[in-house]
């Protein structure tokens, strides 16, 4: 039997590539043959692009031949959230609407992973558009949850995250608007960045809320994070808001160590409304880095009880108009036998987005609305700044926050789909960060009793994702357990 | 009753920046349909804006030449609708915070000069182009136009009257056209203008009603629409009934505005902060970089002409007009024309010349140079007026020199007064009769004599000495 190259994590697959010890071919083909063994299980792919990844891994393979240096990213398997454009393959955002759209461009995470050597698998599931906290909302498939196949795996990223928790990709990109990246890794027990606002290119990143949207990976382990944030990080001509900052090389900065470090606990995320099971796994994770020389302080993050409201007024509001372009004029589903533009346009959209989706642009166009803007989007604006200062206050007395990622483990499906409200909890403890631009990591903190992984978040300054980093590795490496892998074989 | 009209005037001018205000594509939409396009301009999924710093310089320029405060920090909005023509069902433009505000432009009005407010000038970017009837019966859009940057100028509704509007935008394009941002063709596009009119009792000063007027597409359209809607607002109110809010358009065949859509029937734009873009900061530096490179604006070059020049009201405005006449004119004079005389050439037969020709005097092939040189032949006495008048159109055609026009064809004045002096006497011999009357005393019969020798000459002889000899010849003999 060939080898399980695809439980092997990134850097370990470059440092094999290097060292001549396999082929990129044979490290795609591993991880297509898992996809082919579990994916009917875990439906973590909408596309698979079997023949593409082959092609690409034998053109890695005859550069490294060569002696050629083919990138960062040579020959490691990565698979792409729906909501990226691609010109590989289809880019639908699981939505009906956009039904075998096929983008022009590739987004410019795509385009510099790509130019760095990666293997592209294929497509994965997710919520449509990315509103979700279940990928329950995807109009192609379920993912289902690889440590539970009768749960979730959290969203938006469904697909993204359960496919590194299943072996079934090295990395993966999604997206993460409120949380779709950082609460799908604790809910499948891998590693998930929500980078600082403006860190990666939004460009080719199909837009869902602009001010609160970044592109983020998944991961096995730290070190493979170092490694793709070095690749994706830094400044694009073609996103605006990106910033201008120069980037580190991440993997030199990972074993500082996290002595002398402070570490806040926000006082408003540790309340009756947090599992119990959840809060001594987190705890449990504190005192590893209390062990270590870091200081657990309280801070206080006053403004959080606001968060979901705003976040929902905010992030609906900038989804009506980016989501208004999706009219059946020019691409994806047009409805038929309309009466004129004004009926086409109406029934495009009834017809080609599902409910949260008409839901949230609903809202959006609410709160926008003359008469209601005041009242909802400015005061909501104003809200958000309280909620940034509340971080930066806190970080003046803390390098790093630590919270729970998400207030539960992955959950059954259906459990949520009949209150919305409910559903958008999910996200309570991800969404300030996405708010207050500053950057997230959610790494695996351990298993429940039922046998289901608990993330642990870590916040930093905007920009600080070193520190972020230097407290995750540090964690990992000292954390005492081993996650095990889903059981799926 | 009698009324004042209140008119507020709204001017989107599209700015000739080469590339697009939020993305690389050429400005250029006469080229084929959609080929000016990617992903940006034509809305796709995923696609960004990112605004053409040319086009923020080219919008500081027009604020400060409108007297404008330059926002030191100013954003940009979401205009929400939709439309087949609008790439992402929202129009990126500014709502509360323009990039220049609070200024003023002068118009000249029945002698007086009147400063008009201006409220605004902002930023934004222009629509596909929807192109009806194509095939049996589809209707195609063309993105070539989607994005081309525009800059909406609002005034206050300081103007009164069709004439104020129509010097308005006379003034404006004016200066326009003297920064070099725009070409400002109405029937292109590239300038449109909306009116907002309302009336009110003479001597009130509440706003009555307004109207606004939409999709005219000359400013002679626009002085007659006014025109027109004042006097229909007038009509109703003398009646006793009141204007309907509402826009309008103006239909040119029948001379007539009529009603496109009611105040209820208004969209709500659901304005919010373009998220995809970052603040735009135009800090001192980057102003005063800009108010330096700014040209001598119409009205100061007005006034220059008529002191440094000694030119009339008149032909300093004509002069002034535009900011390629006003250059060229300078140029000539540099080259060491006498100003009054470059002023008539220009004016006169130059631009009769040019007007035939369908040229600019941007375009003009005789260098100012050589016109200077052309009135220096005829100061000296080489070649006369009339000869320059008919030389002038081949040294257009050509671009040659007048010197060497007047050498290859050989049409130097003929001033040799032994030569002048016997053509003289033949036409004298020739023509007793009138020669006999001018010695009785009737001057008028000179011309003749005159006109006989410059015929023998083909007009190559020097008219003055022509005149001074025959005078000479005839009082002799006495």
């Amino acid at each position: 039997m060939e080898k399980q190259y695809c439980r092997l994590t990134a850097h370990e697959i470059r440092d094999a590539l290097r060292a001549g010890d396999v082929t990129a071919e044979a490290v795609a083909r591993s991880y297509l043959d898992r996809i082919a063994r579990v994916d009917d299980r875990v439906r973590a792919y909408v596309d698979v692009w079997r023949d593409y990844a082959l092609e690409r891994a034998g053109k890695i393979d005859a550069r490294l031949a060569k002696g050629e240096d083919p990138g960062a990213l040579a020959g490691i398997p990565i698979a792409l959230k729906d909501v990226l454009c691609t010109t590989v393959g289809r880019t639908e955002c699981c939505s009906k609407i956009l039904k075998g759209y096929r983008s022009p461009y590739d987004a410019t995470a795509v385009r510099t992973m790509r130019e760095a050597g990666a293997v592209f698998l294929g497509k994965t599931n997710m919520d449509e558009f990315a509103m979700g906290s279940s990928t329950e909302n995807s109009t192609v498939q379920m993912t289902r949850n690889p440590w539970n196949l009768a749960c979730v795996p959290g969203g938006s990223s469904g697909g993204a995250a359960a496919a590194v928790a299943a072996d079934e990709a090295a990395i993966a990109i999604g997206s993460d608007t409120g949380g779709s990246v950082r609460q799908p890794a604790a809910l499948c027990g891998c590693l998930g960045l929500k980078p600082t606002y403006g860190r990666v290119s939004r460009y080719g990143l199909v837009a869902f809320a602009s001010s609160l949207d970044q592109i983020g990976p998944f991961t096995k382990d730290v070190e493979d994070m170092a490694l793709i944030m070095n690749v994706l990080f830094g400044k694009d001509p073609m996103d605006a808001t990106s910033a201008d900052l120069e980037v580190p090389d991440f993997t030199r900065c990972l074993d500082a160590g996290v002595s002398g470090l402070t570490v806040g606990l926000p006082k408003e995320y540790f309340t009756e409304a947090l599992n119990a099971e959840m809060r001594s796994k987190v705890e449990g994770a504190v005192a590893v880095l209390e062990k270590l020389g870091a200081k657990a302080i309280e801070v206080s993050l006053p403004h959080t009880p606001y968060a979901i409201a705003v976040y929902y007024i905010i992030c609906t509001a900038e989804a009506s108009a980016n989501l208004a372009r999706f009219d059946g004029v020019r691409y994806g589903y047009r409805a038929s036998n309309v009466a004129d533009v004004k009926d086409m346009y109406h029934r495009t959209k009834s017809e080609g987005f599902g409910p949260e989706v008409q839901r949230r642009i609903m809202l959006g166009t609410y709160v926008l609305s003359s008469g209601y803007y005041d009242a909802y989007y400015l005061k909501a604006q104003k809200v958000r700044a309280l909620i940034r200062r509340d971080f930066e206050a806190a970080f003046e007395r803390c390098d790093v926050i630590l919270t729970p990622t998400s207030p539960t483990p992955a959950f059954k499906f259906g459990e949520k789909t009949a209150d919305p409200l409910e559903m958008y909890l999910s996200d309570i403890y991800t969404i300030s960060v996405n708010l207050a631009g500053i950057p997230g990591l959610s790494i695996p903190c351990g298993l429940t009793a039922r046998g289901l992984p608990v993330g642990l978040q870590i916040l930093a300054k905007p920009f600080a994702e070193e520190t972020l980093l230097r407290a995750a590795y540090a964690y990992e490496h000292s954390r005492g357990f081993d996650m095990g892998r889903p059981p799926l074989d | 009753m009698e009324y004042e009209a209140v008119i507020g005037m709204e001017v989107h001018v599209e700015i000739d920046t080469r590339s697009k205000v939020f993305c690389a594509c050429s400005t250029r939409f006469d080229a084929p349909p959609n080929t000016n396009v990617c992903p940006v301009c034509l809305g796709l999924p995923g696609a960004m804006p990112v605004l053409n710093r040319a086009m923020v310089d080219a919008s500081v320029a027009v604020g400060l030449a409108l007297n404008c405060t330059i926002s030191r920090w100013s954003k940009l909005d979401r205009k929400n609708y939709f439309y087949p023509d609008m790439a992402k069902n929202y129009q990126i433009s500014q709502y509360d915070l323009p990039l220049c505000h609070g200024g003023w432009i002068e118009i000249d009005i029945a002698g007086q000069t009147k400063r008009i407010g201006i409220t605004r000038a902002h930023m934004e970017e222009d629509t596909a182009r929807n192109v009806h009837g194509i095939g049996s019966n589809e209707s195609g859009i063309d993105f070539n136009r989607s994005g081309v940057p525009l800059l909406e100028i609002v005034t206050e509704p300081d103007l009164r009257s069709a004439e104020e509007v129509h010097a308005y935008l006379v003034a404006l394009k004016q200066i326009l056209g003297y920064l070099g941002v725009s070409d400002c063709n109405m029937e292109e596009g590239s300038l449109r203008a909306e009116a907002n009119v309302s009336l009110r009792p003479a001597g009130s000063s509440v706003f009555g009603t307004k109207t606004e007027i939409k999709n005219v597409a000359s400013f002679s359209g626009v002085y007659k629409a006014i025109q027109y809607e004042v006097a229909r607002q007038a009509g109703i109110l003398d009646e006793g009934g009141a204007v309907v809010q509402a826009t309008r358009g103006w239909d040119a065949d029948r001379g007539v505005t009529f009603e496109q859509r009611s105040k209820e029937e208004a969209h709500d734009y659901r304005y919010f902060p373009e998220p995809d873009l970052v603040p735009v900061v135009v800090d001192e530096t980057w102003e005063q970089r800009i108010r330096e490179s700014l040209p001598e604006l119409p009205r100061a070059r007005y006034r220059r002409f008529r002191e440094s020049y000694g030119l009339s009201d008149h032909d300093a405005g004509i002069l002034t007009s535009t900011r390629a006449m006003a250059d060229y004119f300078e140029q000539t004079v540099a080259a060491g024309a006498d100003a009054k005389k470059a002023a008539n050439w220009i004016m006169g037969d130059l631009q009769a010349l040019l007007t035939e020709a369908a040229l600019d005097i941007g375009q003009c092939p005789l260098q100012p140079a050589h016109l200077a040189d052309m009135v220096a032949l005829i100061d000296s006495g080489t070649i006369s007026g009339k000869i320059a008048k008919e030389i002038l159109p081949e040294m257009l055609r050509t671009g040659k020199a007048a010197k060497a026009l007047v050498k290859e064809k050989g049409l130097a004045q003929i001033s040799d007064e032994g030569q002048l002096d016997a053509l003289a006497r033949q036409v004298v011999e020739a023509h007793p009769g009138p020669a006999a009357d001018f010695r009785a005393g009737k001057e008028k019969a000179l011309g003749f004599l005159v006109g006989q020798v410059m015929k023998a000459t083909r007009g190559q002889a020097n008219p003055q000495m022509v005149n001074e000899i025959l005078v000479k010849l005839l009082t002799e003999g006495k």
